[in-house]
């Protein structure tokens, strides 16, 4: 049996040919380093992200969510639920915080769940993986497992908004928040000054007002060049993509040279811990990042 | 009745009070203490600003500006970011506030027409609940081939389709975007339970707030 188990809630980017399908990858990769066991949460739907509220509503946003805790709780009870995307956990994180502040809002979301045959019995944790490998593992034991340390590599650790506010990793400030940056140099590698790790990079409206979004993305792509980074790398699927495969407007826009590659911090895991490239979805990149390639085993 | 008259006239010259029973967290909005904060914090209150940052549209919610609230684009230009929440002195959730406004303004059809944020959010939320999970192609074609009215606009969607044309080709080479998506692509297997376990929600939400079915 796996030394740690929990429900594993993917989300709509993570699934296979979709945006952030190479996260999935590394994360699975990096979870059998680790001896996680994930168990995708039978049948789970979308958390409704934080921009359909112009029909969401309230409580049709929460009970999307509370389908997924009762899923959960009835297939996989006692686990915690597990999230890679920082929407998907927000999302989940906050109508489980609504559900269980409100008697109101609770019977509500248990009548309409009786709609779908389900109920809540026991409300479940929602976790971040960045959660999971910070607090239940810790960076010391993070770091016992790497073999291919990523010496010399500098990173900008970008955390962008959604794993940082509203709720955060515990025991982080919000303003500057350090998990990131402990990662990368737990894996071997050099974070450096980074002053936009909190800035928004325009989120969903990157689609609906890509003059604004695009703005912020050349902030932190900017910053990170300016702290000497390499490469970026995230916790969240939209900061990696929209930092990524916006570079060439930017570059056409603002006549600037940008061309560095976004990561997530588990393929940096991956990776030191012995992965090879693809075992770390290296070939998901839009930019490549061949300094990452060539140390890969 | 329209349903935005049957609220103008249920809340006669009490827009506060409409928006702290009728908008989401609207009960903080009399906590701001006009700092500004919220305003300073904001990523997309710059270049150029918003009609009206938040600040403002509590003091004018205060000052019973109804129509000129509602009816504002502000709101919709909020990314999410959170950065006015956590900074707050008084911890007023104004994200979700912002969200619940328009919201409101949505549901009573007041909501500009022209905003390309009301229908990216439109359609998210429509994608989504159709098949229980996001289809990023056809999310992504739906933002591409409608107008800021909502409207298919075929020449728009190429124009579009041109621009974006590297981004696609790139995201199709690291296949994170997958062409068959258009025959349907990933999808929840119970969306009869989906739909009507949100049936309800929506059934239980109206009586809730007093507001109209359908």
């Amino acid at each position: 049996m796996a030394k740690r188990q929990y429900a594993f809630y993917p989300g709509c980017s993570s699934q296979k040919g979709a945006s952030a399908s190479n996260y999935l990858t590394s994360v699975e990769s990096m979870c059998k380093t680790l001896d996680i066991q994930l168990t995708e949460i039978p049948d789970w739907n979308c958390c409704g992200a934080s921009i359909s509220y112009a029909e969401a509503g309230e409580l049709p946003r929460h009970v999307m969510n509370a389908r997924n805790f009762a899923l959960a709780e009835a297939n996989l009870p006692g686990q915690d639920i597990v999230a890679t995307c920082a929407a998907c956990w927000l999302g989940a994180k906050e109508s489980k915080e609504r559900i269980e502040h409100s008697s109101q809002l609770m019977a509500d979301t248990q009548e309409a769940l009786k709609e779908a045959g389900l109920q809540i019995k026991v409300m479940p944790e929602i976790r971040h993986m960045a959660e999971v490998l910070v607090e239940d593992f810790g960076f010391e034991e993070l770091g016992r497992h790497v073999k291919n340390p990523l010496q010399g590599l500098k990173f900008a650790g970008y955390v962008g908004c959604q794993t940082n506010r509203p709720f955060g990793i515990a025991g982080e400030n919000f303003e500057n928040p350090m998990y990131l940056d402990k990662i990368v140099e737990t894996m071997g590698g050099e974070a450096v000054p980074y002053d936009q790790k909190v800035t928004c990079c325009g989120g969903a409206l990157a689609f609906s007002e890509p003059d604004k979004a695009q703005a912020q993305i050349k902030d932190i792509v900017e910053a990170a060049y300016d702290g000497g980074a390499e490469m970026i790398v995230t916790p969240c699927p939209l900061c990696q993509a929209n930092v990524e495969i916006y570079q060439g407007h930017i570059n056409k826009k603002y006549g600037t040279k940008f061309n560095i590659p976004v990561l997530y911090y588990s393929q940096l895991m991956t990776i030191a811990y012995g992965g090879s490239a693809k075992e770390a979805g290296l070939n998901g990149q839009v930019i490549r990042a061949p300094k990452l390639e060539a140390i890969a085993k | 009745m329209s349903a935005n008259q049957e609220m103008a006239v249920r809340y006669k010259n009490n827009f506060l009070k409409e928006v702290e029973q009728q908008v989401e967290m609207g009960e903080w909005v009399k906590m701001c203490m006009q700092c500004g904060v919220c305003s300073g914090s904001c990523p997309t209150n710059f270049h150029p600003g918003w009609e009206h940052p938040p600040q403002e549209i509590f003091m004018m919610i205060r000052a019973g500006k109804r129509e000129e609230v509602l009816t504002s684009p502000s709101m919709w230009m909020c990314t999410s970011c959170y950065n006015c929440i956590v900074r707050c002195p008084r911890k007023l959730p104004i994200t979700h506030i912002m969200h619940g406004l328009a919201e409101y303004a949505y549901e009573l059809g007041l909501a500009p027409k022209v905003q390309p944020t009301r229908n990216l959010s439109k359609l998210f939320w429509s994608n989504a609940t159709k098949t229980g999970r996001i289809n990023e192609l056809t999310f992504s074609l739906g933002m591409y081939f409608k107008d800021a009215e909502g409207k298919i606009n075929i020449g728009q969607g190429i124009k579009k389709g041109l621009e974006m044309q590297k981004v696609a080709l790139g995201l199709l080479k690291a296949k994170r975007l997958n062409p068959f998506e258009i025959f349907g692509g990933h999808k929840c297997k119970d969306q009869k339970g989906i739909h009507a376990m949100l049936a309800k929600a929506y059934a239980l939400e109206s009586k809730r707030k007093g507001r109209h079915v359908g």
